[in-house]
C-alpha cells in the first residue's frame, strides 16, 4: 500500500479554553477521496486549516505529503489546492485575472499560467465568463471559479471545506460532477460537509465528527450497514402525538427513534414495518419508506440530526 | 479536457516552489498592481490635479496675500516653493494612509485576499512585505507625477530636487507602516479609519510645518512636529527642493526617526500578520 499523503494522529486544536479539535486521527491514501462529515461546529474546518498548513496544531502529530506543517508550511501549501468555506476571490479583478494572479503565487511562469487558466475556465464551465466581474457571477459560478483557482498549481491534494453549502440543487449537481471528474483523474480529495448526500456521492471513506472527536470511520455503505438498518420508515403524527404513537409502535422494526417532528422506525423491510404500524390502528398524517442514509448513522451515533 | 491534476506526474508545484519562496512578496505586489487599471483614472486625476491646485492656490492666491503683508516670502524663498515640497510629502502620507488602512483590511477581511495568498505558498511575511512594496510603487508613481509638475513650474529645483521623491516615500512609509500594524489588529470596522483621519492625519498635517514653520508654534505645540513623520520628511524635502538650511545633527535626526519608525513598525507588522493569518 502506498504511504498516506495525510497522516493525523491525536490532532488537537485548543482556542482559549475549548478544544475545537479534540484528538482526531485519520489517514488519507493517495488518490483517495476522504470526507469529514459532521454538524456545524464539529471541528471540521479547524481540522482542514491544520491540514492546509495555515493553523498551528496545539498537540498531536500531523504529516502532509511526508512533511510536518510546523516546519514546511509554505512547501506543503505549494502542493495543495484549497477551496475554503468562504470564497476569497479578489472581487476587484475579473474572472480570468483571478486565476492568473493566483498561479503566480506558486512561481509558475506567466505563459504557463495563462495557458492553464484557459484550460481551467473550460473545466469550470466559465470560459464565456473569462472577462466578467467576480461579483456578477452566481454563487455556483463563484464556487467553480474558486475550485478552478485551487487547481492552478496541479495540486497533489485538493482540500474542500463545505464545497456546496449555500448552493441551489442544480448548482450542487454541476459542482459534484466536476469534483467527480477530478476524483476519476486520481486527485486526492479531502472534503468536509454536513450534507450526507454529498458525502455519499463523493467520499470513498469518511469519518463522522462530532464535538471535535471522531465517532465512526468507514465507507458510506459500511457505516450504514454497521450503524443502521437497510430501510427506514418515517411517520408523522403531529408534534403532540409522536411520543404517544411511539409507545404503541414498541416492537415494530429493530429500533425506534422519536424526533420532535416525526417517528423513525429502523427496519430491514420498511413496507412490512409500515403495514404493522397501520395494523396497530395508527393513522400517521404522512408516511415514507426510504433507504438508510448517513443521516441515520449520525443520529444513531450522536442522538442528534446533522442539520438542526 | 486535459488532466488538470494528476497523482502519477511529479507535481510541477515542487519545481516552482523555490521561485515562490524567493519572489513571493513581488507576486503579492504584482497582484495588487493588476488591480490598478480599475482605479487608474482617480489615481491619476489626484496625482496631476493636486499639485496644480496647490500651485494655483499658494503660488498665485495666498502668496499675494503673504507678500502684501510685507514679507518677502518664507525661509528665504517664495511661499509656493516653501509649501510645495510639504504638500508633496503630505500627498505620499495620504496614499500610504489609504493603502495601510483600507488596503490592509481589504486583504484580511473585506476581500480576504490575504487568506487566499496564505493558503498557497505565500508566507505572512511575504504578504506584509508585498503590500509595502506595492505601496512604495504607488507612492513613487503619484509623487513622481507631482514632482515632475512642480519642477516644470520651477517650484522645486532640478536636479537636487529629485531627492524629494525618495524622501516623500520614506515619510509615507514611516507614517503608514505603524498604521498598517494597527489596521492588522482591527477585527470589526467601527469607523476607526475615519477617527484616525480626523484625530491624527489632519492635526499632523496642520502642525508639521506644512504651511508654516513649526517654530511659529508655541513651544508646547511643537512636540507634534517632532513626533510627526511628516515634519521630518518635509524638512528633508525642503533641503533637497530649495536648499533649506539647518544644523547637520538635525538632518541626521530626521533620517534616523524615519528609518527607525519604518524598521520597528515593519517588524511589528510582520509579527501581527503572522499571528492573524495563523488561525
Amino acid at each position: 500500500m502506498p504511504s498516506p499523503v495525510i497522516e493525523a494522529v491525536d490532532l488537537v486544536k485548543t482556542y482559549a479554553t475549548t478544544n475545537a479539535v479534540d484528538g482526531i486521527s485519520f489517514e488519507v491514501a493517495p488518490g483517495e477521496s476522504f470526507g469529514l462529515l459532521g454538524p456545524n461546529g464539529a471541528g471540521k474546518s479547524t481540522t482542514m486549516r491544520m491540514v492546509g498548513a495555515v493553523s498551528t496544531r496545539t498537540s498531536g502529530r500531523l504529516t502532509i505529503l511526508g512533511m510536518d506543517p510546523n516546519e514546511h508550511g509554505p512547501e506543503i501549501r505549494s502542493q495543495l489546492g484549497v477551496v475554503p468555506q468562504q470564497d476569497n476571490l479578489d472581487t476587484e479583478l475579473r474572472v480570468r485575472e483571478n486565476l492568473l494572479v493566483y498561479g503566480r503565487y506558486f512561481g509558475i511562469p506567466r505563459a504557463v499560467v495563462a495557458k492553464r487558466a484557459d484550460e481551467l475556465l473550460e473545466f469550470a464551465q466559465l470560459a464565456d465568463r473569462a472577462k466578467a466581474k467576480v461579483d456578477d457571477l452566481s454563487g455556483g459560478m463563484k464556487r467553480r471559479l474558486t475550485i478552478a483557482r485551487a487547481l492552478v498549481n496541479e495540486p497533489r491534494i485538493l482540500l474542500l471545506d463545505e464545497p456546496t453549502t449555500g448552493l441551489d440543487p442544480q448548482a450542487r449537481h454541476i459542482l459534484w460532477d466536476r469534483l467527480f471528474r477530478l476524483k476519476e483523474q486520481g486527485t486526492t480529495l479531502l472534503l468536509t460537509t454536513h450534507y450526507m448526500d454529498e458525502a455519499e456521492q463523493l467520499c470513498d471513506r469518511l469519518v463522522v465528527v462530532d464535538k471535535g472527536a471522531i465517532m465512526a470511520e468507514g465507507s458510506p455503505a459500511s457505516l450504514i450497514k454497521e450503524y443502521s438498518t437497510r430501510e427506514v420508515v418515517e411517520l408523522r403524527f403531529g408534534s403532540e402525538k409522536n411520543q404517544e404513537a411511539a409507545a404503541t409502535l414498541q416492537g415494530v422494526g429493530e429500533r425506534i427513534e422519536v424526533l420532535p417532528d416525526r417517528v423513525l422506525i429502523y427496519a430491514h423491510d420498511g413496507e412490512a414495518a409500515l403495514n404493522e404500524a397501520i395494523h396497530r390502528k395508527l393513522e400517521p398524517v404522512t408516511s415514507l419508506v426510504r433507504r438508510s442514509s448517513l443521516e441515520d448513522v449520525f443520529l444513531r451515533l450522536t442522538g442528534r440530526s446533522l442539520i438542526e | 479536457m486535459t488532466a488538470v491534476a494528476s497523482r502519477t506526474r511529479p507535481a510541477r508545484s515542487e519545481v516552482h516552489y523555490d521561485r515562490s519562496r524567493r519572489w513571493g512578496a513581488w507576486y503579492v505586489a504584482e497582484h495588487e498592481l493588476r488591480r490598478v487599471p480599475g482605479y487608474k483614472w482617480s489615481m491619476l486625476a489626484t496625482a496631476i490635479g493636486s499639485p496644480l491646485l496647490y500651485l494655483l492656490a499658494f503660488g498665485v492666491g495666498l502668496a499675494t496675500l503673504i507678500k502684501s503683508g510685507g514679507s518677502a516670502g518664507i525661509d528665504g524663498v517664495s511661499y509656493a516653493q516653501f509649501v510645495i515640497p510639504a504638500f508633496l510629502c503630505a500627498g505620499a502620507v495620504g496614499t500610504a494612509t489609504e493603502e495601510f488602512t483600507f488596503g490592509v483590511l481589504l486583504g484580511f477581511k473585506w476581500n480576504e485576499t490575504y487568506l487566499g495568498m496564505n493558503a498557497g505558498p505565500i508566507t505572512p511575511r511575504q504578504v506584509a512585505g508585498g503590500h509595502i512594496l506595492f505601496t512604495v510603487i504607488r507612492m513613487t508613481i503619484t509623487s513622481g507625477i507631482f514632482l515632475a509638475i512642480a519642477m516644470a513650474f520651477g517650484a522645486i529645483r532640478f536636479p537636487q530636487g529629485l531627492l524629494v521623491l525618495p524622501i516623500a516615500v520614506l515619510g509615507g512609509l514611516a507614517f503608514g507602516i505603524p498604521l498598517a500594524a494597527y489596521s492588522t489588529t482591527i477585527r470589526e470596522d467601527r469607523g476607526q479609519f475615519a477617527v484616525i483621519g480626523r484625530t491624527i492625519v489632519l492635526p499632523m498635517t496642520l502642525f508639521s510645518g506644512t504651511v508654516f514653520p513649526i517654530t511659529q508654534l508655541p513651544i508646547w505645540l511643537q512636540w507634534i512636529g517632532w513626533i510627526s513623520p511628516l515634519w521630518h520628511s518635509t524638512q528633508l524635502a525642503r533641503i533637497a527642493s530649495y536648499g533649506h538650511v539647518e544644523p547637520g545633527w538635525l538632518t541626521l535626526v530626521h533620517v534616523a526617526v524615519l528609518v527607525a519608525l519604518i524598521v520597528i513598525a515593519a517588524l511589528i507588522q510582520v509579527h501581527l500578520t503572522v499571528k492573524r493569518l495563523n488561525r
